[in-house]
């Protein structure tokens, strides 16, 4: 009932309301500002990662003779090189291309989904809602195993000082390089895992309420907007991730 | 009531506009032409500071098309677009300062407390 109450008149004077200077709704507004304080949160976590490298020695041999040590900082395609159903076979950053595919993939849906939102096609945002779950649920699948991978390790480990050899990834130690490479690599693609479970959570969220047709009946879809917003924030981020942590 | 529930006209006129994608395909095209790119160069190219300038090039680039198509940024009012740049440039800033910080450490470490 409380739609149907009479709305008062709206204001119109520039310091009563009637300004709106960023020409964007309040919801749009503060999702914008909490993703800004998001970037800050990533971006630390990047300049650390950033920070760090350049503090530890770089590996400076040929490629080819490469080898996991505590005394430089791995090569990532050393590192990042196995795929599920091909072990032991040498495919540099194979996997980690597929994930970023797939995120990319999703945000196209996400944007679909938008689109058809404006349009009011409830089927049409129901399809792409769909897929944009599905994609974001493949990715984080593909990084549960790269996870899974990461901290198990491989056969060859990394021979120590005194004759041991240690396999995997904890955050005290790790077979792939210094101590800090393993921290990083959980805290950076963990926290932004973390970001991508949240969305898909918001995406379910949004899935519900269109099928039950509640932003039919409000007469927008904003709300699709405001989490697409969201979603390609998290693929915006993986970018990111992507460049600095796989690539550089 | 008679005007809050002007939404049910879709319902019955049935008359959804065609969608209109080319736009975005074209980003997905040009986000997926610079992963594949950035791809040909981890492999054919030597690691080195011009590897890393064109990683970071392409990543801006990428970053461009995902806020200005995606998120719409381009679109918005010049007073949003700033409130968002603004702060983020400050970021990049406290990254360079902060590499060279850890450079820095590194040169530290080595030379003069060995």
């Amino acid at each position: 009932m409380s739609t149907s109450t009479t709305l008062e008149a709206p204001n119109t004077g520039t310091w009563d309301g009637g300004n709106e200077p960023l020409k964007a709704s309040y919801g749009k507004l503060m999702m914008w500002f909490f993703l800004l304080s998001d970037a800050f949160t990533f971006g630390a976590f990047l300049i650390v990662y950033g920070l760090s490298r350049h503090k530890h020695l770089p590996y400076t041999g040929e490629p080819d003779a490469f080898t996991f040590s505590t005394e430089w900082w791995p090569i990532p395609e050393k590192v990042f090189n196995a795929f599920p159903g091909f072990h032991g076979v040498d495919l540099p950053l194979a996997f980690v291309a597929l994930m970023t595919m797939i995120l990319i993939l999703s945000s196209v849906t996400m944007v679909l989904a938008v689109e058809a939102g404006h349009r009011m096609d409830k089927n049409d945002v129901q399809k792409w809602l769909l897929w944009t779950i599905l994609f974001g649920a493949i990715f984080l699948g593909c990084q549960a195993w790269e996870w899974a991978h990461f901290i198990t390790g491989d056969e060859t480990g990394m021979l120590m000082a005194d004759g041991t050899r240690i396999f995997g990834a904890n955050l005290t130690m790790n077979q792939y390089g210094p101590p800090l490479f393993a921290d990083l690599f959980f805290f950076i693609t963990g926290f932004h895992g973390t970001h991508v479970f949240s969305g898909v959570i918001l995406l379910l969220m949004i899935f519900i309420n269109t099928v039950n047709g509640v932003y039919h009946k409000r007469g927008h879809y904003e709300m699709v907007e405001k989490v697409g917003l969201y979603w390609h924030f998290v693929d915006l981020v993986w970018v990111f991730v992507f460049t600095f942590f796989y690539l550089i | 009531m008679a005007h809050s529930d002007h939404s049910h006209d879709f319902n019955h006129t049935g008359d959804i506009p065609k969608p209109q994608t080319k736009a975005i395909w074209k980003t997905f095209g040009i986000l997926v032409a610079l992963t594949a790119f950035e791809f040909l160069i981890a492999f054919t190219m030597d690691a080195g500071t011009i590897r890393n300038a064109i990683f970071i090039i392409l990543t801006i680039f990428k970053a461009f098309y995902i806020v200005a198509e995606f998120m719409h940024l381009k679109h918005e009012t010049k007073a949003l677009i700033w409130c968002v740049l603004i702060p983020m440039a400050l970021v990049t800033w406290l990254m360079v300062a902060l590499l060279a910080e850890g450079s820095y450490y590194y040169d530290s470490v080595t030379n003069y407390f060995k």
